[in-house]
């Protein structure tokens, strides 16, 4: 079967342990984790996981309900690229006098829609929002052009395209239910 | 109060009337809050800590409660993640309550500290550190919720000893919803018409029963299902049990050392209905040649267990207790006379190539599977079977009939030898009107041995028969099969294991030929006293059927 890039969106509880609780379920099936971004959600307490890893649709499917049985992970499920509108950042410093030793840098910082975080007289720090073919691209142009003393690339951070806002529909309905069981839920 | 009185009390609120454990450093505070409480809870002291969680599996198992392990830190911690492996593995509720180092000295490497919380994650349920007592009556409520719900299994409880003496208010609110956790998915109409047309339609149905209807305590409701269409259903290591061997659809054992008719029939019929089990390795062999003619209906508790080894063409998630029945109330009324028929000639091959020779021999070597038959019919089949793990596990799995349910504890999941004892002393615990009979090889019995002591102590009445062959009997066989009877360290020189028992203030006695086994056993089963019955069975016994590892259910072997 063909590897396919995924992307895991989670989310969880903010409790101790969870990073390691998620990693753990990776590691047994020997899953290589690509990237991986951890934040805080639009929703209080709850914390927003996006993980990117190559693997095969079966496995993607049986790591994600995996992931899901946790008990303080409130959701889990993947996505393809199609499925997404994904985002990652970049971080370059160059030093400033090889840079300058390029005569005019507009073009560069134009063509790849470069931000200047920092600049003096040592080194320039060039930031970069893209796919990762983008940020790579541009890593590459400096690296062979000016020399790139430090790059940084984040994880990556993606929204679903789908019309369903899965988290906020199923909490919703979770806390109706157990309201309509006078505050009890499938006890036996 | 204390923190550690708040545990005690928290553990009483939640019905708790048997701990298994063991003291030490980093929980004496729990101890002795422990001592006041005696008129509440029972605490039997094991003689390791591995043997105090497969008492508490054994209990639980058999009783349907949750089963309560107390240790200290450190080794203790270690020496109770086996239990655990093997309640995860086998669906089984524990609340495992380990101490731990006062919450200043965490990450310090101090004495008898260890990362119970990390070690655990990936074998538990829920594993949680208390470092603050406020937060003992919350962990204690969600602990037991979450091992006894849904899908049941081990939860860890790491109680930090600054927790145990600090000083609180206590309240206590049992937990019945955490809203990242639905344990029992909603039974979904669609799934059970789907489930119910197929099975209507079906001219060879076939239903494999796994230890989900025990756990959801729907034995009965099995029981209207098959027999409304007259589905013949056979039983995985873990469902045994769940019907009565003398009831007609009850078609025998799956997998690696099944029946004969259950394998080949899984091979054959046109719908499979698979309930409350998860196509284990052990029963399926080769996926790739698994029941490929036929429509897989999977009921479960659990989604991760839908299209995990096999792809089911109609899902039904829910509890076992609801599902059930739902689709018992869509079913056209059938016979499939023919087809039920039709697994009697595989029976009959199986008695004469195996059964045979092994249950009914009239001449040499006292053999295993006789010895569990004379032990089931002396106990009217009614024992509570506990095994160890092995050949003595496959013959009494096997060679045993069940009268009721939760009659056969055995390690199925993890295979942990060392399991029988401790195992049979919680079962007979968690069942204490019901006569205990404990197979073991002699391998296994070696392997928590110490546990005579606890026997002795508590004068708990299990009956233990050890299947002597002098030889790690399941590897051995592997030997002969697939290795060219190279026994490589296999063979055991035993000791006097009466002898053992009697130094334990256990009776005892040991066989060496047939003539002697009836009264053995009858002597055995005189009096609810723990007893060691030895037999000395034929050195190279085998387990037959077998299915290879890998080797499809139809290419079942039955020996010479």
């Amino acid at each position: 079967m063909e590897n396919t890039l995924y992307t895991i969106t989670v989310f969880s509880e903010n409790t101790v342990g969870l990073l390691g609780q998620i990693t753990i379920i990776f590691t047994r099936r020997g899953l290589n984790i690509e990237t991986l971004s951890v934040s805080p959600s639009a929703i209080k307490g709850i914390h927003k996981f996006t993980i990117t890893l190559f693997t095969t649709e079966d496995m993607v499917i049986k790591t994600v309900q995996q992931i899901d049985k946790r008990i303080d992970i409130l959701k889990a499920y993947y996505n393809t690229d199609e499925g997404l509108v994904s985002q990652e950042i970049a971080l370059y410093k160059v030093a400033t006098d090889k840079l300058l030793e390029l005569g005019s840098i507009e073009t560069l910082i134009r063509h790849h829609h470069i931000h200047i975080l920092e600049m003096n007289e040592n080194f320039v720090v060039f930031e970069k929002t893209g796919h990762y073919d983008e940020t790579q691209q541009l890593f590459e142009e400096l690296r062979d052009s000016v020399g790139v003393l430090q790059f940084i690339r984040s994880g990556r951070v993606a929204i679903t395209r789908s019309k369903v806002e899965r988290l906020s529909d199923m909490l919703d309905s979770i806390q109706e239910k157990f309201e309509k069981n006078n505050g009890y839920l499938n006890i036996q | 109060m204390t923190g550690a009185q708040a545990l005690m009390h928290s553990m009483v609120l939640e019905g708790v009337d048997t701990i298994f454990g063991y003291p030490g450093g980093a929980i004496m505070p729990v101890f002795d809050a422990l001592y006041d409480f005696d008129k509440h809870i029972n605490h039997i002291l094991t003689r390791h800590e591995q043997g105090a969680t497969h008492a508490a599996q054994g209990y639980a198992r058999v009783s349907g409660k949750v089963g309560v392990c107390l240790v200290t830190s450190g080794p203790a911690a270690t020496n109770v993640i086996t239990g655990i492996g093997d309640a995860l593995m086998d669906s089984t509720p524990l609340v495992v309550i380990t101490g731990q180092v006062g919450a200043a000295l965490l990450g310090t490497d101090a004495f008898q500290e260890i990362d119970v919380v990390g070690i655990t994650q990936p074998i538990t349920k829920w594993a949680y550190q208390i470092r603050r007592a406020e937060d003992i009556a919350w962990a204690v409520a969600r602990a037991f919720y979450i091992a006894r719900s849904g899908r049941p299994g081990p939860v860890v409880l790491d109680f930090a000893k600054n927790a145990q003496f600090q000083e609180i208010e206590f309240e206590y609110k049992p937990c019945t919803f955490i809203r990242s956790y639905l344990p029992i998915p909603e039974v979904n109409p669609d799934q059970i018409e789907a489930a119910a047309e197929l099975i209507n339609l079906a001219k060879r149905p076939f239903a494999l029963i796994g230890q989900g209807v025990v756990l959801a305590n729907a034995e009965k409701e099995l029981k209207d299902f098959l027999e409304k269409a007259n589905i013949p259903a056979a039983w995985t290591l873990l469902g045994a049990s769940a019907m009565a061997s003398d009831f007609p659809l009850n078609k025998g054992f799956l997998g690696m050392h099944g029946n004969v008719g259950p394998n080949m029939k899984t091979n054959e019929c046109d719908v499979l209905i698979a309930i409350g089990m998860r196509f284990d390795d052990r029963v399926t062999g080769d996926l790739k040649t698994y029941a490929k003619q036929a429509k897989i209906i999977h009921l479960d508790i659990d989604i991760s267990e839908i299209n995990k080894n096999v792809k089911a063409d109609a899902p039904v998630l829910g509890s076992a207790k609801e599902t059930i029945p739902a689709i018992t109330q869509k079913l056209n009324e059938a016979t499939h006379a023919e087809w039920i028929a039709s697994f009697d000639e595989y029976d009959k091959l199986e008695f004469e190539k195996v059964i045979q020779r092994e249950v009914h021999p009239v001449s040499g070597e006292i053999t295993m599977g006789e010895v569990i038959r004379k032990v089931s019919e002396a106990t009217l089949n009614n024992a509570v079977i506990v095994t160890d793990v092995g050949q003595n596990q496959m013959m009494a799995a096997r060679y045993s009939n069940y009268s009721q349910t939760r009659s056969l504890i055995t390690s199925g999941g993890l295979g942990t030898m060392g399991f029988g004892i401790p195992a049979a002393i919680g079962a007979k615990m968690g069942a204490p009107e019901r006569t205990v009979c404990m197979f073991c090889g002699d391998g296994g019995f070696q392997m928590t041995i110490q546990e005579l002591g606890t026997i002795m102590q508590e004068q708990i009445g299990v009956k233990m028969i050890i299947l002597n062959n002098h030889f790690l009997g399941m590897v051995r066989q592997w030997q002969e099969m697939f290795f060219e009877e190279r026994y490589s360290f296999t063979k055991m020189q035993n000791p006097d294991f009466v002898a053992i028992a009697k130094a334990y203030k256990i009776d005892g006695t040991e066989v060496h030929v047939r003539e002697e086994l009836d009264a053995a056993i009858a002597d055995m089963l005189k009096d609810d006293k723990p007893y060691l019955l030895v037999v000395n069975v034929e050195m190279k016994g085998m387990v037959y059927p077998m299915i290879p590892t890998g080797a499809s259910v139809s290419n079942i072997l039955l020996g010479d």
